[in-house]
């Protein structure tokens, strides 16, 4: 609660505390150290405890209610001693309800679904400023918001509110005592100079000023360095707007304004009213004892209650009785006149009369239009009220909302009065208070009704949450021999078959088509032999909508399966922007881009891989190639996965032996990665370790013996496993080096990733530099992961080190027997071009999203050196550095 | 120099007492000073009084204070009363 400054001297508080006496210094810092035991006992309290102090400090206030409003209003001079005692009443009966119920000790408060507990920690010791106009009602709140936190407090009354206060403090203090607070806990300077002020507000062991009083008092409080709860003044508007209840209106404001003479800062200044009410609304006034003032009136007064000066109101006027006002200004007024209201034509300077005025005189505005009205509303919330209170008459919902979003202010009252009003719990359900904040449009740091949390440090246990995980693979998975007949299940009007001219040359095409029903319209597109480019996807788009086809079979490997994957999805949302949608992300589930939901066009994808690597048949990725810009794009949604997944092992008997190799080990990548992703869970290990074993197994086979069905069949089985664990667990390193590698040197991923496969393993198996954030790991366990799969595979070693070593080893022998090149520099790159390409190689591999599941985060200079492993080549030799390293 | 060590068991309603016994035994002891506040659950400020006093008294004389059996509470009012460093606690 703010004057604008009755008492000059609060103005300015001198920030040094220099002029002090030693006997002067000795004093403060007694009462500071007292301040500072009781505080620190008082953290030993209960919440039981403290509760057993409040009580018996609300009862006696209420009990010493007129006492105090009587010693009030005689030393103040000011305000009306009925309505200090309904303030006192309000600080201690209504403060109680609103904090009796409510814990500040320990846990405050609980949030079990975001695993958070909010835990109370006293300040310490408050240094306390209370105003002259609600001198003994702020103390009372203060004392008793305190003892509810735990805390002591010293306090600086008003010096001509001093008597009152300390008496208040008194009361309040040996109350406490009595029932069991520590000594010291509260202590009111007994007369004071602004130095002592200032000596408190820089106190070392002071921890928060909570600053009620004059601009100057606040100000000097923001300014001391210390945290702060410095309320500001007000200049509250309030719009009649003509759907108002006026009766209601006009009593609430007359009620408002003349309560303890207008010192409550957040009561009405301007009111602000509509043409078409403005008459009535001040015949209602004047029904009601108020003085409508004439122009000539207008004048004198404004002469007389503000400075011409400043610009502000005088000090002699705050709190007085409307008569006695009007016997200053020399009106001639009806002795039980309560208010005086005076017209004004605008807001500002040359409108003395439109600033805070804490007494009865009230200015009026007449508003032509609701846009007019609202217009002059923001003025006079700027002319030195930003943040505190305004307040509303009306009906109308709309004309509500709008005064809400104008107002700058702590406070929006609607249809109610604005100072008792604003004290909260009284006609709404706003926390009382006698300290209005008024965020930083009053140069506060908040703009709540002062409270209990805000004499608290509210300390917040976070528990680690569960990271929600997830399974996700298409709806129906057809396996082994002859799965492709499970097409004929699927009814369709018109079908496009994606695919490639090779596979259509394998008689690929035709088996499909045996199996769609009659009846169905079928189009053949066929698209180059290449990873697939927008260019190739927008034909297919062409052709779907050509063809207004219900379902889409891809036949192919990769790059046929994600080309329809994304013309499913042009197809289906036209406005999707690729990319937008290919935009990096660190966590898919917290990523800024969406994908589209909106759909023109539904149709069914049914995949039917022709490769045993990608297992793109269920994965949500899809690759793009962008010619333009030499790059690769990766979509990633689980909206790109598949309807239908066929992997009938007939198409892939085709592959020739590279093809085998490559894809093979593109699968085997895929396991690997998963299996010791930070991203992995129990339900993707089954699957990624299922996929190792029968990829180590007959990988080998299908590549010696092309023709054999069951090494095939296993094959083709692992590629959807793997695929269905890393659509999961995601990839990591190994595939960020291998898409830079592969790009910059146009190798085959899988071969790109067969050259990087073993060193990978070594680096994955030791002893991080760095650790990525990771919630869904509870620790580093690659290196135990490498160790449970060569156990699965049967090769032996006794600790997690020969287990690993083992690993890398088995995997070193597949790789020969799929006739891998060793090294890069067998490729036939030289080193110098290699080292050229190094700069490039490692900010595309850092820049790939794959790693980011990776056990280790790699750093630049590790994934130069990866790459320098790999081209160096394998062999054990090469490796027993990197295992070395490796944890026990 | 013989060390003379003394201990104290301080009962939770005797702090204040118990110190001031303690101190007028000051000058018969050298080197340390053992003070058992085991059974003391809380302390309230004239204990917190009696303590600083207590150790300046102790500090004078170059005895040193070891407190035993100090609840963790307790321990945090003589932290925030920046009283802990002037002692040494056991368990
Ligand atoms: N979507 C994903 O989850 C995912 C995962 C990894 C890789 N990819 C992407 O997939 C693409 C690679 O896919 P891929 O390895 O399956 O190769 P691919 O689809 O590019 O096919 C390679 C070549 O083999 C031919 N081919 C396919 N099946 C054949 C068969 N049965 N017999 C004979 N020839 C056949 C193709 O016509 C093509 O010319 C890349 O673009 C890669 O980035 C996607
Ligand atoms: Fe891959």
């Amino acid at each position: 609660m703010v004057t604008r400054d009755v008492m000059q001297q609060r103005v300015q508080i001198p920030l040094s505390a220099e002029s002090l006496t030693e006997e002067r210094t000795a004093y403060l810092e007694r009462l500071v150290r007292q301040a500072r035991t009781a505080a620190a006992v008082f953290t030993q309290f209960t919440q039981e405890d403290v509760d057993r102090l409040v009580k018996p400090m609300v009862l006696a206030g209420l009990d010493q209610a007129q006492h105090l409003a009587r010693l009030a209003v005689e030393e103040t001079k000011l305000g009306v001693m009925e309505d200090k005692v309904i303030k006192n009443m309000v600080a201690t009966e209504f403060a109680y309800n609103y904090i009796k119920d409510k814990r500040t000790v320990g846990i405050i408060r609980e949030f079990p679904e975001r695993n958070l507990v909010e835990m109370a920690e006293p300040i310490g010791v408050i240094f306390s400023i209370t105003p002259i106009t609600n001198p003994t009602s702020t103390v009372l709140f203060k004392c008793i918001m305190a003892i509810k936190t735990r805390n002591a407090v010293i306090f600086s009354p008003h010096p001509n509110a001093w008597r009152c206060c300390s008496e208040a403090v008194k009361i309040m203090y040996e109350t406490a005592l009595k029932h069991g607070a520590p000594e010291g806990v509260f202590a009111c300077l007994e007369s004071h100079t602004l130095q002592d002020n200032a000596y408190l507000m820089h106190h070392k062991d002071v921890g928060l000023i909570d600053a009620t009083g004059g601009p100057g008092a606040v100000k000097a409080a923001y300014s001391s360095g210390k945290p702060a709860l410095g309320v500001g003044p007000g200049n509250t508007p309030v719009y009649l707007e003509r759907t108002a209840d006026l009766n209601t209106a006009v009593t609430d404001i007359i009620l408002s304004k003349t309560f303890d003479n207008g010192t409550i800062c957040a009561s009405e200044q301007t009111a602000v009213i509509d043409d078409e009410i403005y008459d009535l609304v001040l015949k209602k006034f004047a029904a009601l004892g108020a003085h409508i003032c004439n122009e000539k009136e207008v004048k004198l007064l404004a002469r007389t209650v503000i400075d011409p000066e400043t610009g502000f109101m005088q000090a002699a006027a705050v709190g007085q009785k409307a008569i006695d006002i009007a016997r200053l200004a020399g009106l001639s007024v009806n002795p039980g006149t309560k208010l005086l209201i005076a017209p004004i034509q605008g807001v500002g300077r040359e409108h003395p009369l439109s600033v805070e005025k804490l007494f009865p005189v009230l200015s009026v505005y007449r508003a032509k239009s609701v846009d007019e009205a609202l217009k002059v509303c923001v003025d006079v919330n700027h002319a030195g009220g930003l943040g505190h209170t305004a307040v509303i008459f009306s009906r109308n919902d709309d004309v509500i909302r709008q005064f809400g979003e104008l107002m700058n202010a702590g406070r929006i009252l609607v249809n109610s009065p604005g100072s008792v009003g604003a004290v909260g719990g009284v006609y709404n359900d706003l926390p009382p208070t006698f300290s209005f904040g008024c965020g930083t449009g009053g140069g506060n740091s908040t703009t709540d009704n002062v409270n209990i949390y805000h004499y608290l440090n509210i300390k917040r246990v976070a528990r680690r949450t569960q990271a929600h995980m997830w399974f996700r693979v298409p709806n129906q998975i057809y396996f082994n021999m002859n799965a492709v007949a499970n097409v004929h299940q699927f009814a369709s009007r018109s079908t496009i078959i994606v695919t490639n001219p090779s596979l259509e040359q394998f008689g690929h095409v035709d088996l499909v088509r045996r199996y769609i029903p009659e009846g169905t319209h079928v189009h053949v597109s066929v698209i180059p032999d290449a990873e697939p480019e927008v260019k190739v996807v927008m034909q297919g788009v062409e052709a779907l909508n050509f063809y207004k086809a219900d379902q889409i079979i891809a036949l192919g490997g990769g790059s046929v399966i994600d080309a329809a994957k994304i013309m499913k999805l042009k197809y289906e949302s036209p406005e999707a922007d690729l990319e937008e949608l290919a935009a990096p992300f660190l966590d898919l589930r917290k990523r800024v881009i969406e994908y589209p939901t909106e759909k023109i066009n539904r149709v069914r994808l049914i995949a039917i891989s022709t490769t045993s690597g990608t297992g793109s048949e269920v994965t949500p990725f899809a690759v793009l190639t962008d010619k333009e810009r030499a790059r690769k794009v990766t979509l990633a949604d689980y909206s790109l996965t598949p309807d239908v997944a066929i992997v009938d092992p007939q198409f892939v008997m085709s592959m020739p032996k590279g093809l085998t190799a490559d894809t093979g080990v593109d699968c085997l990548t895929h396991a690997l990665e998963a299996a010791v992703s930070s991203y992995a869970s129990a339900y993707t290990d089954c699957n990624a370790m299922q996929a190792i074993r029968m990829a180590f197994k007959y990988l080998p086979i299908a590549y010696q013996h092309p023709r054999d069905e069951e090494a095939r069949c296993m094959m083709h089985n692992a590629a959807c496993i793997a695929a269905m664990a890393f659509s999961n667990a995601s990839v990591g390193v190994n595939h960020a080096l291998a898409h830079a590698f592969g790009a910059r040197f146009g190798v085959a991923h899988g071969r790109a990733n067969a050259l990087m496969l073993p060193h990978v393993i070594a680096y994955n198996a030791s002893v991080p530099t760095k650790f990525l954030p990771s919630p869904y790991q509870k620790g580093y366990v690659a290196h135990k992961k490498y160790a449970t799969i060569a156990d699965l595979l049967g090769l032996g070693g006794h600790t997690i080190d020969e287990k690993v070593k083992n690993l890398v080893a088995a995997t070193e022998q597949l790789l020969d027997q799929l006739g891998f090149p060793r090294s890069i520099a067998d490729l036939g790159i030289s080193k110098e071009e290699f080292e050229r390409a190094m700069p490039d190689l490692t900010k595309l591999a850092f820049d790939d999203p794959s790693w980011r599941s990776n056990p280790r985060m790699p750093l630049i200079s590790e994934l130069a050196e990866l790459f320098w492993k790999a081209y160096q080549g394998r062999g054990l030799g090469n490796m027993a550095d990197a295992v070395r390293q490796q944890t026990a | 120099m013989a060390m003379i060590a003394v201990w104290l068991k301080v009962e939770e309603e005797r702090v204040v007492q118990a110190l001031q016994e303690a101190s007028e035994k000051l000058d018969g002891i050298e080197g340390e000073v053992t003070l058992d506040l085991s059974s003391v659950r809380r302390i309230d400020p004239s204990a917190v009084r009696a303590m600083a006093e207590f150790a300046g008294m102790a500090e004078d004389k170059s005895v040193k204070v070891v407190l035993r059996g100090v609840n963790v509470d307790v321990y945090k009012v003589l932290k925030l009363v920046k009283l802990a460093s002037r002692f040494s606690f056991v368990s």
